[in-house]
């Protein structure tokens, strides 16, 4: 799994921008299913199962969508200046303070530094602290002048940093959330290898433009209009130094979100995955985000609402081009996953309590 | 009058915060069905009811919505015995040091929110209002006794029980929007044994205080051809500009701006006036912070009203209202239900037409 | 068909502007319609279209829907909006003697308010912002920013009855033109209504044309959410005004300077460089088969444009691509200086380019455009 997580944290693909990274997906994802479809905003849509949920051990099944964003953050270029210095404003919840003296990469290939104005922090700075502000950043791509610049207004670049396996722990640009796109695929790949056959329909969704605004979730979730929604994404971690007070850390199981900035999970579908942790004896965290959302609340909004919420990776220092995350986390959130995915599902099928 | 009274104090003791409103639904569900012809909960846990109208199909409806969540605190971690929290809705830390606190974990704990003296916090939040972080749940058990009964992510409500001021005015917590709710109760019992042309469908929305998920997969659902959301309003008190305001038990309040249908103001202001009731008209120049915002753009887009009952002390556990305005905004209502026919979206439908563009 | 021979085709049909659309972006520029009571502009966006659309509807919002369809087999469906309202101020207090509370409606900086006249109501009635005179203003006061609450808009003390809680207030600047440029109230978007009229006097037989005339951009593009929603269409151009901040750093000029550090790099668009084509802004991040359609378009016809700065801001767009199950869709805009403000500015030769191109852009369109992925 990891050469897996290494392809796909390695590939190109800021919001909006998506397909290199979808083409991997898809690549990955074609063999294991019946059907996989793009939308207009460019969200990858695979279907396992049939036209129809199915059942099993007479309890009928239900349709279920999966969400993992395929968009990570990145820097779009605003103005080139007479030398080729290139300006920029950020695209997603880039860190100003993670910035300087960062490399990035164009879709073009093209890679560049990230410099700062020095002198000009103290004489024009607005803020007092000493962050400076992306205004006072630009990206310097080793030209000249603009005439040897080959990018234009609009160009988007994202991180470039190379995957690195430290054993228990992984670390790269883009783990939000190419981690749960990982997640995702090798779920599908156990499903495969142990053949086991859901009672579900699974809409497995590699969602776009999350990082801006969850937007391609949204539209995604209103053409597959599922029963249940469960969005796999990474959540931030209470277990740095002076970190935030947070409960979840790494190394203690895949973390099932209660709340976040966005949303209030289900609680019935919290309790089912709680349930079935306990069941299949995976380790996991309890999970309240504060400051930050994810996929589950746009699908929890759509049509006449869905019952929704989110597995998740914890991962410290996310949104930096090092996020880190644990390998058994991943590699339990996949067993968890699987174990919610191929059994029924009693508060959807049974009456409302 | 008082007939609503118990209901009321029911409603703002049940616990149901955003996103958990099952408790408060039940006893919404009891009260609503036997004044309804239907009754069904929606998949984000609204409860919605029916009562049929008899005009032939294609059928106008009518939506009254009321939110049944109540803002409160959420259990993010625990440290020796005490409990940290964060906001479910919105919420004023200012109102929280001393308050009573009922913490939902394994059973129900009764606790209490404590402020830790200064010199046990940062030296930036001393002489200013100390943010909830750092607050705490004290609930007067052993530390093992609390790691067993309290886990992260159980609630924690209020605990103010009900006080009744005199005749008629009722303080308690989450009369926002629980008042409503009383309202559109009122409302049904006005309309028993009346018939209706248009269907009406009542509902009590969840989550309006989290992310308006009630209101907008509600409405999508039902589709209604109108939808009046009812909520809270500001009344004048202590530290709230008069400007703002509006006086308790003066009467209700009509919304007016970009949330609202123009004509469909008019038409209830019209009512209204020929009714008698007292009523103000209620400026909101952006957007109304209601269900409305919510329902007016859903799917093609409802015609949206907004009916308002001041409130003192909004988003504390001591709110308070005047029973009379919840009565008689409830029987306003039926009145306004009772007249809906076929001629009536004509009056709606009519934007100006083509005029000269000298004013 | 090569690009060279639709080039022609089209230029020979491209719409001009001539007196008529001046005079009637006055008049609509003139009219008052903030959001949430958009009817002046719309009684006039109705007048024009009706005797040139196939279906009209007002929805449940004040939107104008209209459809103009064409006769060809496997037409695109083709939304073209722009927004009828502007920002503006709401009456939300008698404070008796002619003077009311008020306040915004949209982005409006209360520092553009201070000393202005302005209309107040359906019927106009004439009103000032005034201010404390400065013989009364403390030296420390000086520098302080006036705040919302000290403001009042003052009808005289006649006229209060005239005006009620709940109206609505423009400024009022009437509208004029300045030898290559006009300056106006409202041109945001007021200029993206008459083009949208005369993109609609066009007749494009390969597509279905849905224009949108929406209401409520300018408090959360919630108009265009629900037209979208309603007309379901296969892809969208949105119209809109946009600002251009290019004026000179204070450091420009005088001697000894180095250039470097006095460019403005953050001028957002600049007037007289074209159509502002939208890559990305705070709600969209706008189709790149659009983008690369517009552009191509552009070229070809060599007609000027410029891609506007991504970062801030929105329009329409924001609200229509997401619905339903996604709509490929693109902004473009006429750059105007001081947006949102009692006077904006734009330049003629912008806003005919901006005609220009989505009008070659419209009778370029093919479904082929779709059949790449995103």
């Amino acid at each position: 799994m990891k050469s897996l997580i290494k392809k796909l944290v390695e590939t190109i693909g800021p919001s909006g921008y998506e397909s290199q990274i979808r083409a991997v997906i898809r690549e990955e994802v074609e063999p294991l299913v019946d059907e996989v479809r793009v939308d207009n905003l460019g969200n990858l849509i695979a279907r396992k199962g049939g036209k129809l949920p199915g059942e099993v051990r007479g309890q009928p099944g239900v349709k279920i969508m999966l969400a993992a964003h395929i968009d990570e953050i990145g820097l779009i270029a605003s103005h080139i200046d007479d030398f080729g210095f290139v300006r920029f404003v950020p695209i997603g919840g880039v860190r100003p303070h993670t910035c300087p003296g960062g490399r990035v990469r164009f879709l073009n290939g093209v890679e560049g530094v990230i410099g700062i104005e020095r002198f000009s922090i103290a004489l024009r700075s607005e803020s007092n602290n000493s962050v400076p502000s992306f205004e006072q950043m630009y990206i310097d791509v080793g030209v000249s002048s603009r005439k040897d610049c080959s990018l234009h207004v609009g160009d988007m670049a994202v991180f470039e940093r190379p995957f690195l396996d430290m054993g228990k722990r992984l670390v790269s640009k883009a783990m939000d959330d190419r981690i749960g796109t990982a997640v995702l695929i090798e779920t599908l790949r156990q499903f495969e290898e142990q053949s086991i056959s859901s009672p579900h329909q699974l809409y497995f969704v590699f969602s776009v433009q999350e990082e801006v605004g969850l937007r391609g979730a949204m539209t995604a979730a209103f053409g597959v209009d599922p029963d249940l929604g469960l969005a796999v994404d990474v959540t931030a971690c209470g277990d740095t130094p002076r970190g935030g007070k947070m409960e979840v850390g790494l190394g203690r199981g895949p973390a099932i979100k209660v709340r976040d900035e966005g949303m209030l999970a289900d609680p019935r579908l919290v309790d089912w995955m709680v349930e079935t942790a306990r069941r299949a004896r995976v380790p996991y965290q309890m999970e309240i985000l504060i400051g930050g959302t994810t996929d589950a609340r746009s699908i929890q909004l759509t049509r006449a609402g869905v019952p929704a919420g989110c597995l998740s990776i914890p991962c410290r220092y996310i949104h930096s081009p090092s996020e880190m995350v644990d390998f058994g986390d991943v590699q339990n959130a996949v067993k968890l996953l699987v174990e919610l995915l191929s059994n029924p599902i009693k508060f959807l099928t049974c009456p409302q309590s | 009058m008082n007939d609503l009274l118990p209901l009321l104090k029911d409603l703002i003791s049940e616990p149901g915060l955003s996103g958990y409103e099952s408790p408060v639904r039940k006893l919404i569900e009891n009260a609503w069905r036997p004044l309804t012809d239907e009754i069904h909960v929606s998949r984000l846990g609204s409860l919605h009811a029916l009562r049929k109208g008899r005009a032939p199909e294609p059928r106008p409806s009518l939506l009254l919505t009321g939110h049944m969540d109540a803002i409160g605190l959420m259990v993010t971690s625990l440290v020796d015995g005490f409990i940290r929290l964060v906001e479910v809705g919105g919420v004023d830390p200012r109102v929280l040091p001393g308050q009573l606190v009922t913490v939902h974990g394994r059973k129900d704990i009764p606790g209490v929110i404590v402020q830790p003296p200064s010199y046990l916090l940062p030296s930036e939040v001393r002489g200013v209002a100390v943010p909830l972080k750092y607050l705490l749940v004290d609930v007067g058990l052993e530390p093992a006794q609390v790691e067993r009964l309290v886990r992260v992510g159980d609630l924690v409500s209020f605990a103010q029980t009900p006080i009744e001021l005199g005749e008629d005015y009722l303080v308690g917590h989450t009369l926002d929007d629980r008042a409503a709710v009383g309202v559109i109760t009122q409302c049904l019992v006005e309309l028993q044994g009346r018939s209706l042309n248009w269907d009406l469908w009542v509902a009590a929305t969840s989550q309006e205080e989290e992310t308006f998920g009630g209101a907008f997969t509600s409405a999508y659902q039902l589709r209604p051809t109108l939808a009046v959301a009812i909520d809270v309003t500001f009344a004048s008190g202590p530290g709230s500009p008069s400007h703002l305001t509006f006086p308790l038990g003066k009467g209700f309040t009509l919304g007016w701006g970009p949330n609202i249908h123009p004509k469909f103001h008019k038409a209830m202001k019209d009512l209204a006036d020929r009714l008698e009731i007292p009523h103000k008209l209620e400026p909101m120049p952006e957007l109304s912070g209601t269900d409305a915002y919510a329902m007016q753009v859903v799917a093609e887009g409802v015609p949206t009203m907004m009916v308002g009952i001041p409130l003192r002390y909004m988003h504390t556990p001591v709110e308070m209202v005047c029973l009379k305005d919840i009565t008689r905004s409830g029987r306003f209502l039926a009145d306004f239900a009772a007249q809906l026919d076929d001629k009536f979206m004509e009056k709606l439908s009519v934007y100006p037409e083509v005029v000269s563009h000298e004013d | 068909m090569k690009i060279e021979t639709i080039a022609n085709m089209s230029k020979n049909r491209i719409p001009s502007i001539g007196n008529a659309q001046i005079r009637l972006l006055e008049s609509l520029c003139n009219a008052s319609a903030v959001s949430g009571e958009e009817e002046k502009v719309r009684s006039i966006v109705l007048e024009q279209i009706r005797p040139l659309v196939d279906e009209i509807k007002v929805d449940a919002l004040g939107n104008v829907l209209a459809k103009r369809f064409g006769q060809e087999k496997k037409r695109l469906r083709v939304m073209v909006t722009a927004h009828m309202d502007e920002v503006g101020m709401m009456i939300v207090a008698d404070d008796e003697e002619g003077l009311f509370r008020f306040e915004t409606v949209g982005g409006l900086e209360v520092s553009q308010l201070v000393g202005k006249a302005v209309w107040v109501g359906k019927n106009r009635v004439p009103g000032v912002i005034g201010a404390k005179p400065i013989h009364l203003v403390e030296q420390d006061e000086l520098s302080q920013l006036i705040k919302l609450e000290a403001l009042r808009i003052d009808v005289g003390p006649e006229n209060g009855k005239k005006v009620k809680v709940g109206d609505r207030a423009t400024f009022a600047t009437p509208f004029i033109r300045l030898g290559p440029s006009l300056r106006a109230k409202a041109l945001d978007d007021r200029v993206g209504v008459a083009t949208l009229i005369e993109l609609i006097r066009q007749p494009q037989p390969h597509l279905d044309l849905l224009a949108a005339f929406t209401v409520q951009e300018e408090v959360g593009l919630r108009g265009a959410r629900v037209a979208a929603y309603t007309l379901d269409p296969d892809l969208a151009f949105v119209i809109d005004c946009t600002p251009a901040r290019d004026l000179p750093d204070w450091e420009s000029g005088g001697y000894h300077v180095e250039k470097e550090e006095i460019e403005n790099t953050q001028y957002n668009t600049r007037l007289g460089a074209g159509p502002a084509i939208y890559i990305a802004d705070h709600a969209t991040l706008s189709d790149p088969r659009l983008i690369r359609h517009l552009v191509e378009t552009a070229e070809a016809l060599k007609i000027p444009y410029q891609i506007r700065q991504p970062g801030g801001g929105g329009t329409d767009a924001g609200a229509i691509h997401r619905q339903r199950v996604g709509v490929p869709t693109v902004s473009i805009s006429v750059p105007g200086r001081y947006l949102h403000t009692t006077a904006s500015i734009i330049r003629l030769e912008d806003w005919k380019n901006t005609l220009a191109l989505i009008h070659a852009a419209l009778s370029l369109l093919s479904p082929r455009l779709l059949r790449t992925e995103r």
